[in-house]
Order: C-alpha cells, then structure tokens, then sequence
C-alpha cells in the first residue's frame, strides 16, 4: 500500500537531561507539501527536525520516514536514508575552505561515482536554479547571508532527495532575499516533488508558501491548519504569534517574583 | 562546634564538591578521548583510499609548518655548537662537537622540540578549524549529508599529523646539525673532518636515529589526537573554541615531555 505521508511523527517525547523539550507530538507530513513548524523560540522546533534527521533519538514514541523507523535503523541504514534527505541549516553552515561549486558537488563526489564533467553539469544546474550560477567560483566567504543560504539550498538539492527540511531558512534576511527564498523553496518543492519541512517565526512569509501548518508550543502541538485556516484562527496562541502581539498567552515578563516585592517598595530601605 | 548549616554552606565543602567534580570530568573526559581515538582509527579507511585528503591536510599541518620548524632547528644547532663547544675545550675534547650536537639533536631535541612547536603551530590550527567547524554546523550539515566527519574530517587530519610529525623531527635535526657545523667549524674553527667522522662513528642507526623516529610518532599521534579531540569536543562558542584551542597546547605540550620521559626510559636505560 502506498502511505501518502513521508514524514510520520507520533507521541514523541525528547528531552535534554532533566529538561523535556517535547512531550508528546503528532505531526504527519504528506508528499509534496510545503509544511511550517512554528513556535516562538526554544519551543522545540529544531529539535524535531534534529529527530527527523536521525541526529537525535526520542525518548519515546516513533519517527518514521518514508515508512522506516529510525529508531529502528542502524548507522549504515540512517546514512542510505539521509541520502534521500537535504536539510538547509539556519546560516548554511557552507564548508568555508572550498568554493561555492566545490560544495554543492560535495555529496555528488562522496555518494556517487559520476564523471567530473556530469557533476559540473549537475553543479551549474543546481546553481542555476537558485540563480547563483554565476558565483560557483566564489568562496562561501565572499557570500551574502542570503546567496549563502541559496547554495546551501542547491547543496542540500543536489542528490534529488525527497525531503528537505529547513531550519529558520527567512532569518536575518533582507525582504528581496526573504522573497527569493520563500519563492525557491515553493518552486522547488513543486517542480522536483520534493517534500518540505520548514521550521520558522516568519509568519507573514510562510503563510504565503505553505501547504499546512504545526505550531507548537511548551513541547506540544497547539494548533494546526492550513493558512486560511490558521489566518482565521481564533485560538489565542494563533492570534498573538499570527498578529505579533507583545503579550498574551506567552507573556512578556520572564517569570518574576512580586514587582513591588523586588523593588521593595512598602518597606523600610536599610 | 560547627553546625550541620554550617558545614553546608561551607567553604571547605564546596572546595571538595568542586574537587571531586573536575576529577569526575577529567576522568570521563580521558574515557572520552580514548574513544574518539579508537574510532578515529577505525575509520581511517577514507584517509588511506583517498590518501589526497590526507595529502592536502600534510600541506596544512606539515608544509605550513616547515619556516617556524627549520628556523628553529638552524638556531638551537647554533647555540648547541656554541655552548657544546665551550664545555668540549675545557677537557680538550672539541672535537666531539658533532657527537655532541648530533646525539642531543637526534635523540631528544629534534623530537621534542619539534613536536613542541608543532603543538603550537598546526595542534592549535587543528583544533581551532575542527571546532569552528562545529559551531557553524560545518560537521552535522555533514552527518546529515551521510559523509561521517570522523572519517572525512578527522581521520585524514589525524593521519597528516602522525605522518608529517617525523618528517619534521627530522628537518629539524637537520637543520640543528647544520647550525651546529656553522657555529663550530665555520666560525670556531673546529676540523672540519673531526667533526663529520667523529659524528659518523658515534651516532648508531637503530640506537639513536630510530629511536628517535619512534619518539616523534608517538609525539605526533598524541598531539594530533588531543588537537582533534578538544576540538571535536570544544562548546559551540567563541570562548570554548578558545578554551580548546589553549587545552591543547598546554595539554600536548605536557603530554610531550611526560612521553619523552617515559620513553626514553624504556629506549637508552631499557630497565635492566
């Protein structure tokens, strides 16, 4: 039986010693979809995507992807599934001592025994797609942040994976590159049938590419929907995270005693 | 009589929580070490395949290392021939200046003192590089993409150390006995002859020169394995990069002269 979803979470539990991150999360995500993970930081949401790539293990529940457990692989099974994986991480994270080319053709050279000629085919056409052809011969450090994260885009695309998952691929971006990324990672995942997972705090930009939507909140999921849906949410979590509201549900204050017991007022100042 | 608060809240207590913590660390962290370096040699099969990786890794550690490794050597063979040689002509033995300057270069300061400077030449870099790597996620963009940095990141570099550490030992001693014979025979004026023969005869192939070679290897996979384990294991931040990159000239530079020792115990007393 063909399973439409690739991605497959189900009552995950994870935490970091004594700090539980999740406690107990369900997400699917189809084929061919756009799928945001939203949260205000420190939520979790890099760390699902850490166990969907298989860099971490939950505590309890399972992660399935494309039908395989990975708690259930081995190290020789989780690199042949990575390799059907791309993951753009939130500064690129290029290698810096080799060029623009040299790192897309990177997995292309480790994973496959292509002519130098077809990968540098493959090379310029991936950057191509992310209008960076022009810059193979550059060094990662002569890169903007937004042309930095548009190769590491064509590097994760480069062995044609069928998912790619992006962590916080819009911050500290300008608008035109916010844009240009927003705009790629949807014509990619159309044009190669890919499935995207992309974990962010940009509502405005998200909600104009993706497919469907988690949010995520104190390690649970809070709300989920497609955009309209969640444009017309009324749950006050949604609202203040789509409307950026200062305070509500997560409250401005960081947890604090008394106000007037801190600044002592009542009492007689020694 | 101190109280059970008292004793709480106390210094000497804390002192020896604190004690005992960095004990606990420093032995989970030698446990840890030791790991890395077993896995880093069972996965050395990608730096023998693809020996150009180990190659362009010789060039950062070893070649770039070559000015500061051969300098080095010219001026403690200089000083060596100046001293020795005031010490040889006071029982009128200046003539053993080549043994001199040969034996305590190829046994003891050619090893040591190059595997000192390349602690702090190419074990810093090392360790610097592996743990910018880490903090910009250079080495899980890597996982992820199924390569095993172990293997492609750390084993070639591993093996660059250990097999470029030798290699520069002997340049170093080169060079020293080079420095040497400009000091003592070009500017003292000792026999030019006396000074090559009587260093032929004395300095022994397996004796000397090998042991030599066996030292700078066991100085070249030590310091290479605490320069990549510090940075491998170096916190994703400014400051533990720096940390680490300190931990590791401190720690190889130590481990150095406590190797040193222990070896040439075993090689020149033998123990019976």
């Amino acid at each position: 039986m063909h399973n439409d979803n690739l991605v497959e979470i189900e009552d995950v539990e994870f935490g970091y010693g004594d700090r539980p991150v999740l406690k107990g999360v369900n997400l699917t995500a189809r084929r061919g979809q756009v799928i945001a993970i939203m949260g205000s930081s420190g939520c979790g949401k890099t760390t699902l995507l850490r166990l969907i790539g298989g860099q971490i293990k939950p505590g309890r529940g399972t992660v399935r992807v494309a039908g395989e457990s990975l708690g259930e692989l081995d190290r020789a099974g989780l690199y042949r599934l990575r390799r059907k994986m791309g993951m753009l991480f939130q500064f690129g994270a290029l290698f810096t001592d080799i060029s623009v080319f040299d790192n897309v053709a990177f997995q292309l050279r480790e994973h496959t025994d292509l002519p130098e000629d077809a990968i540098r085919d493959l090379v310029l056409m991936k950057l191509h797609a992310v209008g960076l052809r022009g810059a193979a011969q550059l060094m990662p450090a002569e890169l903007s942040g937004g042309m930095a994260r548009r190769v590491a885009l064509a590097r994760a695309i480069a062995l044609e994976p069928m998912l790619v998952m992006y962590d916080e691929p819009f911050a500290g971006l300008d608008p035109i590159s916010l844009g240009i990324t927003g705009n790629l990672i949807r014509r990619l995942t159309d044009t190669l049938g890919l499935t995207s997972l992309v974990v962010t705090h940009d509502v405005q930009e998200s909600l104009k590419i993706v497919d469907y939507i988690y949010f995520v909140s104190e390690g649970v999921i809070v709300a989920e929907g497609t955009a309209a849906e969640i444009r017309a949410s009324d749950l006050p979590y949604v609202h203040q995270f789509v409307h950026g509201e200062a305070d509500g549900p997560v409250p401005f204050h960081y947890p604090a005693p008394s106000y007037a017991d801190d600044l002592r007022l009542g009492k007689q100042r020694a | 009589m101190p109280t059970t608060c008292d004793w709480e809240n106390s210094v000497l207590k804390r002192s020896i929580e604190n004690l005992g913590n960095r004990t606990l660390q420093g032995v989970w962290r030698i446990g840890f070490a030791a790991r890395f370096f077993v896995a880093v040699l069972l996965h050395s099969g990608t730096a023998f395949r693809r020996f150009g990786l180990t190659i362009r890794e010789m060039y950062f550690t070893g070649v770039l290392s070559l000015i500061i490794i051969l300098v080095s050597g010219l001026f403690v063979g200089m000083v060596l021939g100046l001293q020795g040689y005031e010490t040889l002509q006071t029982y009128g033995a200046e003539e053993a200046l080549g043994i001199l300057v040969a034996l305590s270069l190829v046994r003891e300061l050619g090893p040591v003192v190059a595997a000192l400077l390349f602690a702090s030449r190419a074990g810093s870099a090392i360790t610097a590089e592996i743990g910018l790597m880490k903090a910009t996620e250079q080495l899980s963009a890597m996982e992820m993409m199924a390569v095993d940095p172990i293997a492609r990141v750390v084993a070639p570099r591993f093996w660059a150390g250990v097999i470029s550490m030798p290699l520069l030992a002997a340049l170093f001693s080169a060079m020293g006995i080079f420095g040497g014979y400009l000091v003592g025979v070009q500017l003292i004026g000792v026999d030019e002859g006396a000074f090559w023969s009587q260093m032929k005869s004395a300095v022994d192939l397996e004796r000397d020169i090998l042991n030599g070679v066996i030292k700078s290897v066991v100085f070249g996979v030590a310091i290479t394995t605490i320069a990549l384990f510090e940075g491998y294991d170096a916190p994703p931040t400014a400051e533990g990069v720096s940390g680490a990159t300190t931990r590791t000239v401190v720690t190889s530079s130590l481990a150095v002269l406590a190797l040193d020792f222990v070896l040439t115990a075993f090689m020149f007393r033998g123990f019976n």
